[in-house]
């Protein structure tokens, strides 16, 4: 079957040719070589060690999908974790000992394929073998004895494995008649195979993995990512410099992004309200959008968790969110220097947020503020504060307030989410040398920012009549990632593929039948039926079964059991 | 509250199941325990044979010898006991879990108590169906002490109240993606048994072993590793979807199919190692015992991934609810 060598099916290598193995020239070490490589023990192997290899990557937080949680190992395993970035631990499935092992694992399985598929191909157009002379050395054989005249009218051998050869042929076999002088007298015999499509299945299965590599990694070749987090309100441009971040593909190119705008208009958020043992659960985020193509054309669209949007080749998600207050700084004589909404990372389901507010110019010296937002703050005995409800219903915003050097000038591009407090000091908040509190501000209030900088402001958005619903007075922000993968529906349809060649390879049985009619001395029949089980076949001894029993009914004869 | 008392009912049909599980479980411990004092089992004869011609009127008859039908135990009251225990404590496990999607008016598999419940269940219902087609009833008291744990850790460990979705579950393909996850599990549960109890034969077998004489009335060990990767085979299938239909959903909710989070990647060692195992048993030499280990190592990557992996490691998929 042009398996690899230690195939459970194929013949077992001969002693000898292992013993004495000849001396290799080149040529000899590369057959021997590739040999080794397509073996189904070096699959097996190189299988094996993919699973293995693959389990550093869940232990160890990983870059492509949790940058942050890389940092703060950093931070917190100082001393173990340059030595395991050396070893290529955070980027396991990049890593060149994880592709070394799946690449060989797929040069194997091409050299094993490849063999394989022409014979198959081969083994498709030509007919069943010659029947074994001895079919009763077969697993699954059964013969009877009968006289030729026992159906009431005088069977010949003949005519009696032409009527297999109809049963056969019914049941899905290949079949070819064979004639010739067997050890007990002249015999007649269908040779017959079926199953084929177990082996083309197979075939299937491992080409459309080979064919999922490739798509993947042409998808990760011309594909991008690209992430943007926009406040109510606010709007991007399809164009790269627009993003927060953006990775590319090595054969991305800028045309590649389709031009159009997606304006925020609206982000909601429901919470579970009545089950006292999931309040305040978000139920649903709702994403309100406008977006306007090339010519300005605006249209309105919903965009959900699990319900993307698909405009300009692009999907857009909705993935995360959270409160952007808005803060202003203004220096002593009331001039506006900053004013802007500031995306707040949550920290916890009652969306405890912490965000960063940098002020480089305008004031006397660089101001930077740490700041923590409330949307529902409760103060505990110690006077600690913390969130306890995720929506807007006392909404309170406490800023530590360091001076300095904000360290942004040096050119060194610096995280918005971190503050790098080393050369400043603390005006507000823990460590001031007078005990200066944090400053604590609700939507609407001011205040002095220590040391006669300024003042900061902290905005309400939503000024009620009454001056005390807050439920909209800090406006939320929505995270969405921009994906293109031009080659999904390819890796989809392999992935089906695969399946489909699963499936067929795992259920059809391919098997070998033969009926042979013997003419015995004193004009005696005997009749025999054999089968071969090619692979996996729990059904053969059934199966022939079922062929020796319609075939004895077509010669009218009864099977007796 | 009606979903409150609910959820209280589902509660104590799981706990009912339990104890008629623990009855089931004894019963079925006494089966094995009393199979020791049996006869082995005849093997069936699968030489060639040769069938004899007999005349009768103008027809002839071909008599076949009959076909050795796999002999019945004679004494197998506890398994018959064990059995219809089983059933019974399968009906008031679905009708628990049943309860409880209800109560949450949903599926009943968003967190990992559900999810005990319902692999439980589909394992246990598995089990049953599979006899249909073979007896595997010496698996019972495998098969009903591991959902008693299961179940123990669920109710006792993982006990969460009915709580809403998180709008990253609500998708259509939380019921079509666990649910083939679980059918998955119940194979790889199975074949692990099936697995276990040929390893221990091929030791007796080997005679490197004494002792176990119950295993006599179970099927050879090269039987039973068939029966093993037939098992599996389902498994895998199952498992092979299970990790297309997660890819298809992750590109809904977080806009790629594959991104190496923690749960994605424990999928795939698990469909790698049972991969490697179908390998393993289409290789010369590693046929038995060594594609035995593999079966059970993967049901062990599958048992990691649902408690230590939840539990445990950092992901996006965290819905242990805990
Ligand atoms: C990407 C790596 C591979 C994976 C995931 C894989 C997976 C599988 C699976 C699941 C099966 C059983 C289903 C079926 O029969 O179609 C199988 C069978 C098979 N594989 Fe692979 N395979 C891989 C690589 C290879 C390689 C490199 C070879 C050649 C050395 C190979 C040769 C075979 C053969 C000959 C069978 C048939 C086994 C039988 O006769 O039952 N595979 N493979």
């Amino acid at each position: 079957m042009s398996r690899p060598s230690d195939h459970i099916d194929s013949p077992a290598p001969s002693t000898r040719e292992s013993i004495s193995q000849p001396k290799l020239g080149p040529i000899g070490y590369i057959r021997f070589f590739w040999r080794q490589l397509t073996s189904m023990r070096t699959a097996l192997f190189l299988l094996l060690l993919l699973a293995i290899a693959a389990v550093p990557g869940s232990v160890f937080p990983q870059r492509s999908s949790d940058p942050n949680g890389v940092t703060q190992y950093f931070a917190n395993n100082a001393s173990a974790a340059p030595v395991l970035d050396k070893l290529q631990l955070f980027d396991v499935y990049t890593s060149a000992w994880f592709s070394a092992i799946y690449l060989l694992l797929f040069i194997s399985l091409i050299g094993c394929v490849i063999p394989r598929t022409i014979h198959h191909a081969k083994a498709l157009t030509s007919p069943p073998p010659k029947t074994p002379a001895r079919l009763e050395r077969l697993g699954s054989f059964s013969a009877f004895e009968i006289e030729a005249d026992a159906a009431g009218s005088t069977l010949t051998s003949a005519s009696a494995v032409d009527s297999g050869r109809a049963v056969l042929r019914r049941a899905g076999y290949r079949v070819k008649l064979f004639d010739g002088r067997g050890l007990d007298g002249p015999e007649f015999s269908a040779s017959a195979e079926r199953g084929y499509l177990r082996e083309t299945g197979n075939l299937v299965f491992h080409i459309s993995l080979i064919g999922i590599l490739v798509a993947v990694g042409i998808g990760g070749g011309v594909g991008y990512t690209g992430n943007k987090v926009l406040v109510t309100g606010q709007a991007f441009a399809n164009v790269r410099l627009t993003f927060d971040s953006f990775t590319k593909g090595r054969f991305f190119t800028d045309s590649d992004l389709q031009p159009y705008r997606l304006k925020l208009d609206k982000f909601a958020v429901n919470y579970e309200e009545k089950n006292r043992n999931a309040l305040g659960q978000p139920i649903d985020y709702t994403a309100d959008v406008t977006t306007f193509d090339a010519s300005g054309t605006a249209t309105k669209a919903v965009i959900k968790v699990n319900d993307p949007l698909r405009i300009g080749g692009n999907n857009v998600y909705l993935l995360g969110n959270g409160y952007a207050p808005w803060i202003t700084v203004k220096n002593p004589a009331g001039k506006t220097v900053y004013s802007e909404p500031v995306p707040f990372l949550a920290q916890d389901a009652n969306l405890t947020s912490l965000g960063i507010i940098k002020v480089p110019d305008g004031l006397a010296s660089q101001v930077g503020m740490r700041a923590f937002f409330y949307p529902t703050a409760n103060e505990n005995a110690d006077g600690v504060l913390g969130s306890v409800y995720p929506d807007l219903r006392n909404p309170v915003l406490s800023l530590v307030v360091f001076t300095g050097d904000l360290g942004i000038n040096a050119g060194v591009p610096k995280s918005v989410y971190v503050l790098d407090t080393d050369k400043m000091t603390p005006l507000a908040g823990p460590g001031t040398a007078d005990g200066t509190m944090a400053l604590r501000l609700k939507p609407g209030e001011s205040a002095q920012i220590p040391g006669g900088l300024g003042s900061v402001t902290f905005e309400n958005k939503a000024p009620a009549s009454d001056g005390a619903d807050l439920s909209q007075s800090v406006q939320r922000f929505a995270s969405f990632d921009v994906h293109r993968d031009p080659t999904q529906g390819w890796v989809l349809f392999f992935a089906i593929t695969v399946l489909a060649g699963l499936l067929t390879s795992l259920f059809i049985p391919r098997r070998r039948l033969w009926i042979k009619v013997v003419e015995l001395a004193g004009g005696r029949l005997r009749i025999e039926y054999a089968g071969l089980a090619r692979g996996e076949d729990p059904t053969l001894d059934a199966a022939v079964a079922a062929i020796a029993q319609r075939h004895s009914q077509q010669l009218g004869l009864r099977l007796n059991s | 509250m009606i979903s409150a008392a609910l959820a209280s009912y589902s509660l104590t049909a799981i706990y009912s199941a339990m104890g008629v599980y623990l009855f089931a479980f004894i019963a079925f411990t006494l089966d094995l325990a009393k199979r020791s004092a049996e006869s082995p089992l005849a093997t069936v004869n699968s030489a060639a044979r040769v069938g004899q011609m007999t005349r009768v009127g103008g027809t002839a008859v071909l008599d076949r010898e009959p076909v050795v039908a796999a002999p019945q135990r004679a004494s197998n009251r506890f398994e018959r006991a064990a059995f219809a225990l089983t059933i019974l404590g399968w009906v008031l496990h679905v009708i628990g879990t049943v309860l409880r999607g209800v109560a949450a008016n949903r599926v009943p598999w968003a967190n990992m108590f559900e999810f005990s419940l319902t692999a439980s269940a589909i394992i246990v219902g598995v089990f049953i169906a599979i006899q249909a087609w073979q007896n595997l009833r010496f698996l019972g008291a495998y098969i009903t002490g591991f959902c008693l744990i299961v179940l123990g850790f669920g109710t006792v460990g993982f006990y969460v109240n009915v709580v809403p979705l998180p709008p990253a579950l609500q998708s259509y393909w939380l019921v079509i993606h666990v649910f083939v996850a679980t059918l998955g599990t119940a194979f790889f549960a199975i074949g692990a048994g099936l697995s276990l109890v040929q390893l221990i034969q091929a030791r007796r077998e080997a005679k490197s072993i004494a002792g176990l004489k119950f295993l006599d009335t179970m099927p050879d060990a090269e039987k039973l590793e068939t029966l093993a990767y037939r098992v599996i085979v389902v498994g895998f299938i199952f498992w092979t979807f299970t990790l297309m239909a997660g890819a298809i959903w992750a590109e809904h909710a977080w806009g790629r199919y594959w991104g190496w989070d923690t749960k994605e990647v424990w999928t795939f060692i698990i469909w790698t190692i049972f991969a490697g195992y179908l390998h393993a048993r289409a290789t010369r030499g590693w046929r038995g015992a060594r594609s035995a280990y593999l079966a059970i190592v993967g049901f062990a990557a599958v048992m990691f991934n649902f408690t230590i992996v939840n539990l445990f490691f950092k992901g996006l998929h965290a819905y242990s609810g805990l």
